[in-house]
């Protein structure tokens, strides 16, 4: 079982829609939510995915296919 | 020896001893280094500072490391009254602070000095980082001078001449095939995996705090007092947020007056998530994918955004963004005013100094001092036509004539 943390940043049109739930009912990943700030027109969610590293990758990827930005938590790695 | 107490979550506030961690394992926020600032006030004090060495090893009382520390010559860079570049841009009081002069060319070496010494402390034998230049370059040397093994991993897309300043100490170079994003991905992984230091990743707390060093020389060298106004760079944010913790902790322990200082912070308008942030009022930070010259501080998901944004909000300070356009007429006008060959990065922070002294944001009669964090001859490529010689004959005459001179 593989772990990551990553941050989905929710369009407005996205804000009623399920995609968490789907997620981990569609791709056997858990998913475990640590923080979030969701109001009517915008939407983040920092959470964890566990589950088999695959799960995982396409969970994500059905994710983003879906509209919703996928950044991994806390930030990016590469610098100048 | 450290008065270093805790790592503290900066959103929970849960607390971890010092290992080598980055991230709360509750809310996945950052860790920040605390002090134990009573025992602090009692030892420290301007003499102790100024008779220790002219390096940023001199403020050792206020880093996080107990161990002797990896120094290659890293701080106490020359902060420079502007008056060429302040009468130009109409500000009496302009001071650089030229980081270009570390043994590495950027301020990354501060940073970089702590980290690969607390490595030593947790008993790591192998450092690494991922890196597009001048994080790569000072994570080699001082691996070098550490006898550490270093891992730099880089995207497979990069020039291989952006390398030459890393690969010079001979560390392993991973070049890995993926975009940007993958290369966060691997790198975050391997950290799980291995027993390294990766320096920005779970060493990420301590090579924070060695930032801190350019907020203590900056009021040191203006003779124990803070500015008025700081103009730096933000990439991830760290620096940005650290120069304010520096300034804090030297009024909080008594060595400076309460700090009254404006935080500007400066992006280039490709790669501007925090300023794009403050001008809409917001307090999430959307990434965003970076596309500008100014690849120093090309990064589109900034770990320490929202403290930065913090940073420039509370302290009254603002956020500015510049084209590339500017970024390159702004390196040109600090090299033709003041001498300093700055990368593209240094263009920014000018550009935006212009921008803001032009707006009437900043009072001309008070000290304003920039950050400049990196020197230009790495990044020589984004300024190819600049090079424009008049051509003349090996005669007198023919100079004379190109040039309308007489003797």
């Amino acid at each position: 079982m593989a772990k990551r943390e990553v941050m989905f940043t929710f369009p407005r049109q996205l804000i009623k829609e399920p995609v968490i739930y789907k997620l981990g009912k569609e791709f056997d990943v858990i998913t475990n939510i640590r923080r979030a700030d969701v109001s009517e027109n915008k939407g983040w969610v920092v959470l964890e995915l566990e589950g088999e590293e695959k799960a995982i990758e396409r969970g994500i990827a059905w994710v983003r296919s879906q509209g919703v930005r996928v950044d991994p938590v806390p930030g990016d790695v590469v610098e100048g | 020896m450290s008065y270093a107490k805790v790592l503290r979550c900066r959103k929970c506030g849960q607390e971890y001893s010092l290992q080598p961690v980055n991230v709360c394992e509750f809310c996945f926020s950052p860790l920040e280094v605390n002090y134990d600032y009573k025992a602090l006030s009692g030892v420290i004090s301007r003499d102790k500072i100024m008779s220790g060495p002219r390096s940023m090893w001199r403020y050792c009382d206020l880093l996080p490391v107990d161990e002797k520390a990896v120094d290659i010559g890293t701080g106490f860079t020359p902060l420079v009254k502007a008056d060429n570049l302040g009468r130009k841009l109409g500000l009496e009081q302009l001071y650089i602070k030229n980081d270009c002069l570390n043994p590495t060319y950027s301020f990354k070496d501060r940073a970089v000095s702590v980290a690969v010494t607390k490595a030593i402390e947790c008993g790591f034998d192998t450092v690494a980082c991922a890196s597009t230049g001048n994080l790569a370059a000072s994570v080699a040397a001082h691996a070098a001078k550490a006898n550490l093994k270093a891992y730099v991993f880089v995207p497979s897309n990069l020039e291989s001449g952006k390398l030459i300043g890393a690969a010079i100490y001979n560390p392993v170079l991973v070049e890995v095939e993926g975009s940007y994003d993958d290369v966060n991905r691997l790198c975050s992984r391997i950290t799980k995996r291995y027993n390294w230091g990766f320096i920005n990743i779970n060493l990420r707390p301590y090579y924070a705090e060695g930032s801190k060093t350019i907020g203590y020389e900056i009021a040191e060298q203006l003779g124990w007092r803070a500015p008025s106004y700081v103009v730096a760079p933000a990439a991830s944010g760290l620096l940005f947020t650290r120069i304010w913790k520096g300034l804090d902790e030297l009024a909080m322990l008594r060595l400076i007056e309460p700090v009254n200082t404006h935080m500007y912070v400066a992006q280039a308008a490709g790669s501007s998530p925090i300023v794009n942030s403050f001008n809409a009022g917001t307090l999430h930070i959307h990434p965003v994918k970076p596309d500008t010259i100014a690849k120093s501080i090309a990064i589109g998901n900034p770990a320490d955004g929202y403290y930065a944004l913090m940073v420039a909000r509370q302290s009254g300070g603002g956020a500015c963004a510049v084209s590339d356009e500017e970024a390159i007429e702004g390196m040109g006008l600090l090299a033709q005013t003041e001498g300093i060959f700055a990368e593209a990065t240094g263009g920014v922070v000018i550009a935006s100094l212009k921008k803001l002294a032009s707006s009437g944001a900043i009072n001309k009669q008070e000290i304003t001092v920039v950050v400049i964090t990196g020197a230009g001859p790495r990044t020589q490529e984004v300024l190819s036509d600049i090079v424009k010689p008049v051509t003349v004959q090996p005669t007198l005459e023919s100079f004379e004539e190109k040039f309308n001179q007489k003797a």
